[in-house]
């Protein structure tokens, strides 16, 4: 490990995840929006707890969450799983899906692209 | 942090109910980065996700003292385009096969724009293999910079070998409105494949 990254985590990935590296579910997409449903920090661990103090603010994506607070993607979604499980986290809206996006979804993107022209 | 973060508008609004994302795709220094900022609403995000494939993936990381060449790194940012309707741009170098960033990436993706320099056009080949081996549909931008020589649209389809049906598209990564049209022209296509009046290969 070189210094740069040494300073730059400062806990270990499979320490902040318990020693996981997959989530319990497997519901995350990366722009699937999460929020807080509880605001008790009790019990959760302090990456977990920076997690939760995020999402009171509002709904952010998978993605914003692991930006914000400087995770991978990878822990991110470990912590949010447990999160969800434990009841502090709820998803909001998901991403598409893996199947065919419908074509009126894809018209939406283009109209409210056209409407920033 | 949290008032702050509320007061700039980081939160996604609370009537949005369905999001989205298009992957912005080039390689090192195309303008990728440059793009996602200008078109974002909130400061483009990083996150930085470790390799299981060793010198896989070189991307935005030269000239970083101390990185390591087994870490990428992902810039996206967000566009709220509707009450119901966010989109998200993932700026990516698009070659980390077989990695789960990618899957995360790619699952559930509208498509992609493919960003490319006329100064190394050969770098994008790779990276549009890589698409369509993915089945991720694209459109090909051509970020124009300051000095970079200018062809005429059919000798760069040929010199990209792009399908009649594949969009070229000229953009200024750096110009809100001519970013916004590259989108347009991708999402324009996406549509036209989806209802078949466009045949993709």
């Amino acid at each position: 490990m070189s210094a740069a990254r040494r300073e730059r985590a400062l806990v270990r990935p499979h320490v902040v995840t318990g020693g996981r590296a997959r989530p319990t579910r497997n519901i995350f997409d990366l722009v699937t929006l999460v929020m807080a449903a509880r605001s008790d920090l009790n019990g959760l661990n302090p990456e977990k707890r920076r997690v939760l103090e995020l999402c009171r603010g509002g709904a952010l994506s998978v993605a914003e969450v692991a930006g914000h607070l400087s995770l991978p993607i990878s822990v991110t979604k470990v912590l949010l799983s447990d999160l969800v499980d434990s009841g502090h986290i709820v998803t909001r809206v998901g991403g598409t899906d893996d199947g065919e996006t419908s074509t009126r979804l894809l018209q939406e993107v283009l109209d409210g692209l056209r409407a920033r022209l | 942090m949290d008032s702050a973060l509320v007061s700039d508008g980081t939160y996604v609004r609370d009537t949005v109910r369905t999001s989205v994302k298009l992957l912005i795709v080039g390689h090192f220094a195309v303008g990728k980065t440059t793009l996602v900022g200008t078109l974002s609403e909130i400061r483009p995000l990083r996150t930085e996700e470790r390799m299981t494939q060793a010198g896989a993936l070189i991307d935005d990381l030269a000239g970083v003292p101390g990185k390591e060449t087994t870490t990428v790194a992902m810039d996206f940012g967000r566009l709220t385009l509707s009450e119901e309707l966010v989109l998200y741009l993932f700026g990516t170098p698009g070659q980390h096969r077989f990695t789960q960033l990618w899957h995360d990436l790619s699952r559930g993706a509208l498509g992609a724009l493919v960003l490319a320099d006329t100064r190394r056009l050969e770098q994008s080949f790779d990276i549009m293999g890589f698409l369509e081996e993915q089945k991720l549909r694209y459109a090909v931008a051509i970020n124009q910079f300051d000095g970079a020589p200018a062809f005429a649209e059919e000798e760069l389809r040929e010199a990209l070998d792009l399908l009649p049906s594949t969009p070229l598209i000229f953009c200024d990564a750096r110009d809100r409105t001519s970013s916004t049209r590259a989108l347009i022209t991708l999402v324009e296509y996406l549509i036209a494949v989806q209802n078949g009046s466009i045949r993709e290969f």
